[in-house]
């Protein structure tokens, strides 16, 4: 089968800071793939060049069979139907409530008429665990994690078949974190989704994460399932997975 | 997954028995329901009590839009007493029936709450009351706290931020100098013309100068120089604080025992204070050099002249109290924009509702203290 996301090759600089230099991966449909990497590692650089927020220099990043550095505009904006994305601080629309920041895709693109529109809205709230009175409040009456549901529901708006995650479970408790976890895992079954997610969050990894990447030297240093690449013997892989697990751990919640 | 997609489509067919067939086919996907919504609420809209079946087996996908869309018809069915069977559904569509199904069902939970619309206005007006009332006490409480942080500064006086405030001079009063210079110096003119014009009829050139002289440093210097400062320092004073309790630089400053008045209000406060007066009274000179200037090309006023009349005419009073309004409308200028800054909440959106709020009553405040202040010295008889 064809991979969902295939990038070959890519490199990225920022003037003279060379960000990527070659990176190859690929993602396959259905799974949940992790990009994980220490801090400046351009794991969230990657996750700009594979939703069309950035261009790499030089290399290929093909989504869906197609090809984004040479994408028409019909072409770009069909794409973009086609993913939802959870940004880090949730990036909720701050004058509009959440009901509005759900259902704004849905009233922009799909026209439908109000009872059904709201009957969707209320669904996907409901989805990601969200009691019906958040529908009405505004995101700066929500708490970290309910931004981040609320957030998770405005991504699922179009039932798209891709959904980004930008370290979805940084800045939650760990209890709110592991519900997070088991609500991505449950929503994935329910709705045939691809994951991607940018996380340095060990827990998830152990816990969600079918397939991984680990970024370090400005190439993959590592990729496929958790067991195979901790069995790998490079330096960074070890420190991240064995040396000080422990650390991260406790920095969990951070 | 190709960029194609094909419009879902619903047939309606009736049996002999008046039974209704629904045979749906296409895409039900959220991008494309759009055409058959009216087609469905046409068809549906007056069944009550028959019986229906759904065949959904002709639907080649489905999203959760779609399943909705189809649950939501159902309920509506359902509750006029119609007998609705689905076939047809694949093992797929049955889950995301079931999905979907556990998530509408229920009503919502939300209570509605529904006000007469003749109440709405006294609704509207009692809140806004409810919200001046409250920004009084809120502002009266933070003059109060700057009050007592001033006392206990006056106590150690080595403790003022002096390099905070020299710096808070430099940015509202010295840069400030070009845009003062440049309004003072067309109202001085704006003045002369207007003056001139009238007074040119009862040929009473001259007494121009009393007018620009009086009307320049008494009223219209402090005024402008105030509203100028107003729109430029006191916005920007609410934007810098909102922005730094919107990052939690307020919270930091509290835990470190940086007392927020010590550190962000009084340097502000006692700079505009001590820029305003000065800035005034340049002001004054500007304002009259443009009036002098319309004097001396539009009624032939020489400039000796205007000088030497100017000093007959102009009390030296009028002149220190046009500069000594300076603090006080420094004060309210600099104390509305730190005070409407710390009222900043967590959103953005609320920087720039606090910035716009904060000029506009520091700008009304400005002008009632000037009207305070004329009725006060007319009655003293200054």
């Amino acid at each position: 089968m064809n991979p969902v996301i295939k990038v070959s090759n890519v490199v990225t600089r920022f003037g003279s800071n060379l960000v990527h230099d070659g990176i190859n991966l690929s993602v396959r449909q259905g799974e949940i793939y992790g990009l994980l990497g220490g801090s400046g590692s351009g794991k969230s650089t990657l996750l700009r060049e594979m939703i069309m927020l950035q261009r790499p220099q030089s290399g290929q990043v093909v989504v869906l069979g197609h090809d984004l550095g040479n994408v028409g505009r019909e072409e770009a904006a069909w794409l973009r139907r086609q993913w939802g994305v959870l940004f880090q601080a949730g990036a909720l629309y701050s004058s509009l409530t959440v009901a509005e920041n759900v259902g704004i895709k849905l009233k922009e693109y799909a026209h439908l008429p109000k009872n059904i529109l709201q009957e969707i809205v209320r669904m996907k709230i409901r989805m990601v665990g969200l009691p019906d009175y958040a529908a009405d409040l505004y995101p700066a009456e929500l708490s970290g994690g309910m931004i981040k549901r609320a957030s998770l529901a405005r991504a699922l708006a179009m039932d798209p078949g891709l959904l980004f995650l930008d370290e979805p479970t940084s800045g939650l408790d760990p209890i709110g974190a592991e519900a997070f976890d088991k609500l991505i895992l449950e929503l994935r079954e329910m709705l045939n989704l691809t994951v991607v997610m940018v996380t340095h969050d060990l827990d998830s990894i152990w816990t969600i994460v079918d397939r991984l990447a680990v970024l370090g030297d400005k190439k993959v240093i590592a990729e496929g399932s958790l067991k195979e690449v901790m069995n790998q013997p490079h330096p960074i892989i070890q420190k991240f997975f064995h040396g000080e697990r422990g650390r991260i751990r406790v920095q969990h919640g951070k | 997954m190709k960029a194609l997609e094909h419009q879902p489509e619903v047939t309606f067919l009736r049996d002999e028995e008046g039974n209704i067939l629904l045979a749906s086919s296409g895409e039900w996907r959220v991008a494309t329901l759009k055409g058959v919504i009216p087609v469905l609420d046409r068809h549906l809209r007056n069944l009550s009590r028959r019986s229906l079946r759904w065949d959904l087996f002709g639907i080649s996908s489905i999203d959760s839009a779609g399943m909705v869309l189809i649950e939501y018809h159902l309920n509506l069915l359902a509750k006029k007493g119609n007998t609705v069977e689905v076939t047809g559904a694949s093992q797929e569509q049955q889950q995301l029936y079931e999905m979907v199904a556990s998530y509408i069902s229920a009503v919502p939970d939300v209570p509605q709450e529904r006000e007469s619309r003749f109440l709405r206005p006294f609704t509207h007006l009692g809140e806004s009351v409810m919200v001046f009332l409250r920004d009084i006490n809120a502002f009266l409480s933070f003059v109060g706290e700057n009050f007592v942080v001033l006392v206990l500064l006056l106590l150690q006086p080595w403790k003022f931020r002096y390099r905070a405030i020299i710096k808070n001079i430099q940015d509202a009063g010295v840069r400030a100098l070009p845009i003062i210079t440049l309004t003072s110096f067309l109202i001085g003119v704006v003045i002369a013309y207007q003056g001139a014009v009238q007074l040119q009829k009862f040929g009473a050139n001259i007494f121009v100068v009393d007018m620009i002289g009086i009307s320049v440093t008494r009223e219209l210097a402090p005024l402008i120089t105030a509203i100028v400062v107003a729109g430029r320092t006191g916005s920007s004073y609410t934007a810098q604080i909102g922005v730094m309790k919107i990052t939690q630089e307020i919270d930091a400053m509290r835990i470190m025992g940086f007392e927020p008045h010590r550190f962000l209000v009084l340097p502000r406060v006692i700079a505009v204070m001590i820029a305003l007066p000065l800035m005034i009274f340049f002001a004054d000179i500007i304002g009259i050099a443009g009036g002098m200037l319309v004097a001396n090309l539009h009624l032939n006023i020489s400039m000796t002249e205007f000088i030497h009349r100017l000093q007959g005419v102009l009390d030296v009073k009028h002149v220190w109290i046009g500069v000594a309004k300076g603090p006080f409308f420094a004060w309210l200028i600099a104390m509305t924009g730190c005070f409407r800054g710390f009222q900043v909440s967590r959103d953005t959106e609320s920087i720039g509702r606090y910035t716009t709020i904060s000029v506009v009553n520091a700008i009304f405040l400005v002008i009632a203290c000037d009207a305070l202040f004329s009725v006060i010295l007319t009655e003293l008889g200054i």
